[in-house]
């Protein structure tokens, strides 16, 4: 199976600070995949670099196109959606707007209304609040609408950056569990960066850990779950 | 009583102009969080294009229409050439660009065109405008061409995509990239929009103080002062507000023993001052509604 997303040998940089060292790993088409490690160690950068958002060096390649050089607008519009750390909400709009935003480079209009409708059926908090001002949202809804945000775009693949920041266990749960449905039902291939070690694992099929910029271990999530030694020394729990 | 109403009538029309300029300054500042000091400028050297054109014979409205054109290209090409560059560079240096294009602009338009005055035709014609002797049907023509404006705005950013586009690039312009918004291009249709609106601000204005390199000097401060009230994030407040300072600016003149004719643009300086400090978001300055 030829891998989706393609990654070989990513250095990022923050000015003069190197923040990855030599990344290489790969993501299957369909896959749900977990990109695990703790603060600092590179989870965040690695999405930034590959939406061209932070300077980086090595080969990134999406459906055997390379992304290098191109400007980060340009890498969504190949169909690489990105949820990033903070949800990127626009606050001052309605649930709405956001929505639409979502769908922006898409120019089939009957086929954006039926999206809005489906997403208020993934997620019918969002659509008793339609015409609110997004920023009047909680953290979990507006977490909701930053993922329904990004499925607007009908997205190939979709990155999260901590997606479970701030929320309540139970919401993280329920979130996670509509991540599983995206990627089974609609074809999604996702990519998650997690602190939320267990609960990635339970939902992923593949992971990574990172440690300062290097991937230090890949495998099958589940195996990764149960293998004792690799918890305590890399996950924390 | 009477003398009352045919000043505030006066200050609508003269605060038609403001309002125009305000709304060029509302949508550059939208855009790149900067004031454009250069507006004046690039409205005067737009005034100046039709005025040239209809001396090549060219018709009021063709020219018109021309001249909008123009303006909104050439509001992409300076901040093309000028102002993307400096996209990432302190504020100084922007104020500092900012500063040359008044300077370059100016310079240019009186060496092409040279600093005497000159007529400039309406097209309302300038009789009273129903009977009253303080408002002619120039200034009505004014105020319905900036309400007119003001509605046309509305809608572009309301209805259609490239308006929600445009907004959501000002608003947050990393999360716009990642919707696959080309922000950068935004920000030059911004300056084009204005650039253009700014051309409409012009042509109205020239009829009533004349076609000259300077004709935008005061009215620009008047502009930033109804901008500034009427809070720099709406272009409704920056109408509401170029009214309102027409207004105020008049009842002062007439009212206020000592302001007259002479102390009415300390009037606008001391508005914007007193705006700032009181109430810095101005009268319909975005209000972000915040979870706590």
């Amino acid at each position: 199976m030829t891998a989706m997303l393609n990654v070989k040998d990513l250095r990022a940089y923050y000015g003069q600070v190197q923040a990855l060292h030599g990344l290489t790993f790969a993501l299957n088409e369909g896959s749900l995949t977990t990109l695990l490690g703790a603060n600092g160690a590179g989870k965040t950068t690695t999405l930034r670099a590959i939406c061209n958002m932070v300077r980086s060096t090595g080969a990134i390649e999406f459906e055997g196109k390379p992304l290098s050089g191109k400007s980060t607008e340009n890498v969504v519009r190949l169909g690489i959606a990105h949820v990033p750390q903070g949800r990127g909400t626009f606050t001052t709009m309605t649930v709405e707007e956001n929505l639409q935003l979502g769908a922006i480079t898409r120019t089939d209009k009957k086929n954006i209304v039926a999206d809005i409708e489906r997403m208020y059926e993934h997620f019918p908090v969002l659509k008793e609040r339609h015409t609110q001002q997004a920023g009047t949202l909680s953290g979990g809804e507006q977490q909701m609408l930053a993922v329904a945000r990004a499925l607007m775009l009908r997205p190939r693949l979709m990155l999260l950056d901590e997606p479970s920041f701030g929320l309540a266990p139970l919401i993280v749960r329920e979130l996670f569990k509509i991540l599983g449905k995206i990627n089974r039902e609609d074809k999604v291939t996702i990519l998650v960066v997690e602190q939320n070690a267990q609960l990635a694992l339970e939902l992923a099929d593949q992971a990574y850990v990172i440690e300062t910029g290097k991937i230090v271990m890949s495998g099958n999530a589940k195996e990764i779950a149960s293998n004792e030694d690799v918890r305590k020394s890399y996950l924390g729990y | 009583m009477e003398l009352f109403t045919n000043q505030v009538l006066a200050g609508i029309a003269t605060g038609a102009i403001y309002a125009c300029m305000a709304l060029a300054v509302v949508m550059i500042y939208q855009a790149i969080d900067h004031l454009n000091f250069a507006q004046g400028e690039m409205a005067m050297f737009s005034t100046f294009i039709s005025w040239q054109l209809m001396q090549w014979g060219v018709p009021y409205w063709w020219s018109f229409v021309l001249t909008l054109a123009i303006s909104f290209a050439g509001g992409i090409i300076i901040e093309r050439l000028l102002f993307k560059p400096l996209a990432k560079a302190p504020v100084l240096t922007n104020v500092a660009g900012f500063i040359a294009l008044f300077a370059i602009v100016n310079s240019v338009a009186g060496l092409i065109w040279d600093f005497t005055i000159k007529q400039y035709p309406t097209p309302f014609g300038s009789a009273p405008f129903l009977g009253s002797q303080l408002i002619s049907t120039h200034q009505a023509g004014m105020v319905g061409v900036t309400l007119l404006m003001l509605v046309g705005l509305y809608i572009f950013f309301q209805f259609t995509r490239i308006g929600l586009a445009m907004r959501a690039a000002a608003a947050l312009p990393e999360s716009a990239r990642l919707v696959g918004v080309n922000t950068s291009w935004m920000i030059a249709l911004g300056w084009g929009m204005a650039s253009a609106i700014g051309a409409v601000a012009g042509i109205l204005i020239a009829p009533v103080v004349f076609l000259e390199p300077n004709m935008m000097g005061g009215v620009l401060v008047y502009g930033f002062a109804a901008a500034v009230l009427g809070g720099l994030t709406s272009p409704l407040g920056a109408v509401v507000g170029g009214f309102l300072v027409g207004v105020f600016e008049n009842l002062a003149g007439t009212y206020i023993p000592g302001v007259g004719n002479e102390l009415k643009l300390p009037i606008a300086l001391a508005l914007i001052i007193t705006v700032l400090v009181f109430k810095p978001a101005g009268l319909f300055g975005r209000a972000i509604v915040k979870r706590v």
